[in-house]
């Protein structure tokens, strides 16, 4: 999609913004006010407020849903705009509780802010009031209908940026708009009067209850006390919590959230978090973001003796184990204490990566993938996805699949081999392909086959991409008007008469197609595909892949590095790879990581002899991610900053650091010594920004340098059908959505059992507990339906460290094994 | 009162009447004149006949001016601004604070707190409220700011007990149930003003 620069007058100020921008956006990013409840920034307009009336070159528009063209005269206030604006307001108000003062939203709701500023002290208005139930949708729900205005936002924000479409609006039961309304109120007004009058908001399955990813964005976005987390409600009044500017590191999203805290009661002083926040117009959270914040390391206080033994422990290790959700200034710490002693270090998920984007810097010429998330979900209107579970992996990677379908008018390739009943319900031009595990080369392959421009490929893989395609034959159905002869019986006359019509026919053809055979292994529809394939790239200019994480736990990483990189330079697609836990992009550029785990093992946040933990089960205790501050590297390739809500009492890595004589004053004195020579910048932590701007540009930390270096230029190899799984039971490693790490697992509002997931009819078949027997181990897990799973694979989570799953694993996502009932 | 006269600390440019005290003496001659001219004209004896006359009316006429406190108390006037107490619900009895904590927001010691809670009834309930008296500074915003006439101050000025905490719970500061029947209104800030329906535009009702 292109993007031209044009000028817009607004209130007589010339604004500079893009053709096809809303006029409401341009208007923002300009600093110019423009009343609006309805629309949300990155989905579609909705038109269900029509606050946002304005004079564009003199007609009547809808700032919202109006394209910007060049020299457009826009005028936001006239004495017509602001009646209707008033009475619009003055309709949402009639039959309003007055119960501001209990409401969860006073103090930062829009229709208290709007009142006041459309300045209505009076109403005119009146209807019969209609019973409007409360209800909880789900574990972290709780709408009450009576403070609905029926914006639509949660609607809008569920279908359009998360995909699942939990929610639509449904019969309201309300009187009729009386009619002598039409004359005394203006126009606009009564027309949004008479919708609201019969809708309210409703799970869009028909059920009670909303059976969704229990996100909670659709709170976030409600601008009234309407839609709520369940554990927030009456709870705690919005003024009174202190606002800490942070970053979720739950997964490598890293999304800018901030942390609301407050002392917990009269009883107990202590400042606890009691919710998250966000800029819900620039980034959308998932579950774990929003609910799984209470994970701190509470009631720590310095033991010395611990400390001590902690440094001892490390002298005398030769492995230390750490999981990803470490800070990047943690991480240089570690890889500090290899430096001096000389021990092992060991991040599994981390180290895959790292490998992963090692093969890829050689291959492609540089070390980092070189687009980012924001730019494909802006810009693109075709995503491919290969190797993620969109669902359950990174939350941001499907919203921006899902936002593609729905904005951009954009088509999508979703590759994986378990099957999912959500993906293909994002848009009508989703694709899906169910491949066995383990044949992701030849989903790049098939990708290199459509998109890429064959002059820029070598030979060699172009003659063994011509060897998947056969001239085949098949029948098709064909329409053809074929002329017949009826009878038909003059009423009048009574005389018969013959009457010759065309009537339409169906018959079967033979014609020839081509046949791609890759499209055929990959369990495509390959009879059909070429016409389902033109009419997925209709109007397409714009193509992304994402590369998940089955992809680096792949036994041919290398090879799918080098087709990713041939991907790149020869099909002028956008590339873009999601890291596989929170940090793993930071630690493996800092870190020099190991294969293996060996001898006496520090675990840090993971499994080992001494055990440091921020979940207060070690050896010695550890400051949790919204206990300390430091900086992150997110999926974006930015390096983010993170502050401490919460205080901690305990010791640090720094601490540790000191002890040994390596250490900081403090650890953001470690910011500026993240290694220049992988990226990172020589920045003061006190000097990174945290914020979005007016117009959603991002401000927060730096952005990453990619290192160029010599692409080497071997050609890929060809498939091996050794490594791909085609029979048996097989389990994939995969977490539940909102569960990341034992971070989620620890909070209160995150329910997602530590269990085996399967399709419904799957689990039928398991039972209530099974064994899963890998080579030379097993592990004993209840059975899960999961109703939006489809096929036969069994999903195994390892969100528990102390599971230790991925080790079961080893070095690739899927395994064959033998389940068993018990 | 508009908020910039409000803000005029300048007392001197207000409409304050002075007292005609006269010059005050100066040298030491003028103020031996004072002295004399006092003594001569018996002020002081003018004094002592007040006293005299006022201590035999209580000892012999059983008129007596002063109290004797802590025995007996003098009624304090209804806006003085003592100990808080929290008002009930005429009809149901109930407490009328919803827990707004609007209160707890103005109050500029920052001693009022309040738990709330979802109750089972889908409502707010104020599970606890609390002020702290060794910080409250008796300023009343809190009883201004109250939208439903919850708080209020009472008449109960004498804070001296073995606990700081004794009278600052819901529990001692709400109207007892028994005598919810004698529970007055608070004049003082925040109070109705008496021509309150004057001021109300009507919403328009569909029944
Ligand atoms: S939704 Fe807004 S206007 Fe309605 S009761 Fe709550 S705070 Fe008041
Ligand atoms: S629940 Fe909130 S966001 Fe949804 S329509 Fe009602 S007011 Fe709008
Ligand atoms: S919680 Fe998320 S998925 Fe569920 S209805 Fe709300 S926005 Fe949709
Ligand atoms: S009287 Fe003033 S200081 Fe005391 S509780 Fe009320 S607002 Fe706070
Ligand atoms: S202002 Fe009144 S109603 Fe609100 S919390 Fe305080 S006492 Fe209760
Ligand atoms: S914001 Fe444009 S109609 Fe609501």
């Amino acid at each position: 999609m292109s993007r031209n620069e044009i000028t817009i007058t607004i209130d007589g100020v010339e604004c500079r913004t893009y053709e096809g921008e809303y006029v409401l956006n341009a208007a923002r990013a300009n600093g110019i006010f423009i009343p609006a409840i309805c629309y949300l920034t990155r989905c579609s307009p909705t038109l269900a407020c029509r606050l946002c009336l304005v004079e564009a070159d003199g007609k009547r528009a809808y700032a919202c849903n109006t394209k910007a063209k060049d020299g457009m005269q826009i005028v936001t206030q006239s004495e017509e705009i602001m009646e209707e604006r008033r009475a619009i307001m003055e309709v949402y108000d009639v039959n309003h509780p007055l119960q501001c003062g209990v409401c969860d939203q006073h103090g930062e709701c829009e229709l208290q802010n709007y009142t006041l500023e459309l300045e209505v002290d009076s109403q005119r208005f009146a209807i019969a009031d209609t019973k409007r139930e409360t209800k909880n949708w789900s574990s972290v729900l709780h709408y009450d209908a009576g403070l609905c205005i029926v914006c639509e936002r949660c609607v809008t924000v569920c279908k359009d940026m998360i995909g699942d479409s939990a929610l639509k609006t449904g019969p309201r039961g309300g009187a009729a708009v009386d009619k002598s309304y039409k004359q005394s109120a203006p126009k606009d007004a009564y027309a949004m009067w008479n919708k609201l009058q019969k809708s309210i908001i409703v799970p869009s399955n028909g059920t009670e209850y909303t059976n969704c990813s229990d996100c909670g964005e659709c709170t976030a976005v409600c601008p009234v006390g309407a839609l709520t987390e369940r554990d927030f409600v009456y709870k705690a009044n919005p003024w009174e919590l202190r606002e800490v500017p942070a970053t979720c590191t739950h997964c490598s999203s890293g999304c800018q959230i901030f942390y609301e805290t407050r002392f917990d009661s009269i009883d107990n002083t202590e400042e606890k978090i009691f919710r998250v926040k966000n800029e819900w117009n620039y980034v959308s959270l998932c579950g774990a973001g929003r609910f799984a914040y209470d994970f701190e390391n509470r009631d720590v206080k310095r033991d010395a003796t611990a400390l001590k033994a902690a440094v001892e422990a490390i002298k005398g290790a030769d492995t230390i184990r750490f999981g990803s959700m470490v800070s990047n200034e943690e991480a240089l710490m570690l890889q500090r204490l290899k430096e001096k002693f000389g021990m092992k270090l060991y991040n599994p998920e981390a180290r895959a990566f790292q490998k992963f984007l090692d093969a890829y810097a050689h291959a492609s010429g540089h070390s980092l993938y070189p687009n980012d998330f924001r730019e494909i979900m802006r810009e693109c209107d075709f995503v491919i996805s290969v190797g993620s579970k969109l669902r359950n992996d990174n939350p941001n990677a499907r919203y921006v699949f899902n936002n593609i379908q729905k904005i951009n008018k954009g088509a999508g390739f979703y590759f994986h081999p378990v099957g999912d009943r959500l993906v293909p319900t994002f848009g009508r031009s989703v694709e899906c392909f169910e491949h066995r595990p383990g044949d992701e080369e030849a989903a790049l392959y098939l990708i290199l086959d459509l998109f890429a421009d064959r002059k820029k490929l070598p030979k060699g893989v172009l003659n063994y991409l011509d060897t998947f395609h056969e001239k085949r034959k098949k029948t098709v159905k064909e329409k053809v008007m074929k002329e017949v002869v009826e009878k038909l019986l003059d009423k009048e006359t009574g005389e018969e008469k013959e009457v010759k019509k065309k009537v339409p026919q169906m018959v079967e053809k033979e014609i020839e197609y081509e046949h791609n055979l890759l499209v055929e292994r990959l369990g495509g529809d390959a009879e059909n595909f070429d016409e389902i394939f033109a009419k997925m790239m209709k109007k397409k200019e714009s193509f992304a892949l994402i590369a998940g994480e089955d992809l680096f736990f792949h036994p041919h990483y290398e090879n799918i590095a080098k087709l990713i990189a041939l991907i790149e330079k020869s099909c002028s697609m956008k590339v873009v790879m999601t890291p596989p836990k929170s940090n793993s992009l930071g630690v493996a550029l800092i870190c020099e990581l190991d294969d293996e785990c060996e001898g006496y093992t520090i675990g840090y946040n993971a499994p080992g002899d001494f055990r440091l933990s921020a979940l207060g089960d070690g050896d010695l205790d550890m400051p949790a991610m919204n206990q300390q501050e430091g900086t992150f590297v997110t999926m974006n390739k930015q390096v983010v900053p993170t502050n401490a809500a919460l205080e901690y009492g305990g010791y640090e890595l720094n601490d540790i650091m000191n002890e040994l004589g390596m250490g900081r004053e403090l650890t953001i004195e470690w910011t500026q010594e993240l290694p220049v020579e992988k990226g990172f910048q020589c920045v003061k932590f006190d000097e990174m920004p945290n914020y979005y701007l007016n117009d959603g540009t991002e401000k927060r930390g730096y952005r990453l340098a990619t290192i160029k270096r010599r692409a080497s230029r071997s050609n890929p190899k060809k498939l091996d059908d050794s490594i791909v799984i085609s029979e048996g039971d097989i389990a994939y490693r995969c977490n539940p959505p909102r569960q990341f790490s034992d971070f989620t697992d620890k909070a209160h509002q995150i329910f997602e059992k530590f269990a085996l997931r399967a399709s419904p009819e799957r689990a039928q078949e398991l039972g209530e507990r099974v064994e899963v027997l890998f080579d030379g181990a097993s592990i004993v897990l209840d059975v899960e339906a999961d109703d939006r799973m489809s096929g036969d694979i069994v999903e195994i989570p390892d969100f528990k460290s102390g599971e230790d799953v991925i080790s079961l694993f080893g070095e690739s996502r899927y395994s064959k094994v033998t389940i068993k009932r018990v | 009162m508009s908020l910039e006269e409000f803000k005029d600390r300048n007392i001197g440019t207000q409409n304050y009447r002075m007292l005609d005290l006269g010059e005050s003496p100066k040298s030491g001659m003028e103020k031996f004149k004072q002295v004399v001219e006092r003594s001569v004209k018996l002020e002081l004896f003018t004094g002592l006949k007040v006293t005299f006359r006022e201590m035999y009316k209580a000892l012999f006429k059983k008129n007596m001016h002063t109290v004797k406190y802590p025995f007996e108390k003098m009624p304090i006037a209804p806006r003085y601004r003592a100990i808080h107490q929290m008002k009930r619900l005429l009809e149901s009895g109930h407490y009328r604070c919803i827990g707004c904590g609007l209160c707890e927001k103005i109050c500029i010691a920052n001693c009022i707190r309040i738990d709330t809670r979802y109750d089972e009834n889908q409502r707010k309930e104020v599970s606890e409220y609390t002020i702290n008296f060794g910080r409250c500074i008796f300023c009343g915003y809190c009883a201004e700011v109250c939208p439903e006439l919850a708080i209020v101050h009472g008449g109960r000025y004498e804070t001296s007990s073995e606990q700081r905490a004794s009278f600052s719970t819901l529990e001692d500061m709400l109207t007892p149930l028994e005598q919810l029947a004698e529970q007055s209104e608070f004049p003082g800030f925040g109070a109705i003003s008496p021509n309150a329906d004057e001021n109300v535009k009507k919403t328009p009702l569909a029944y």
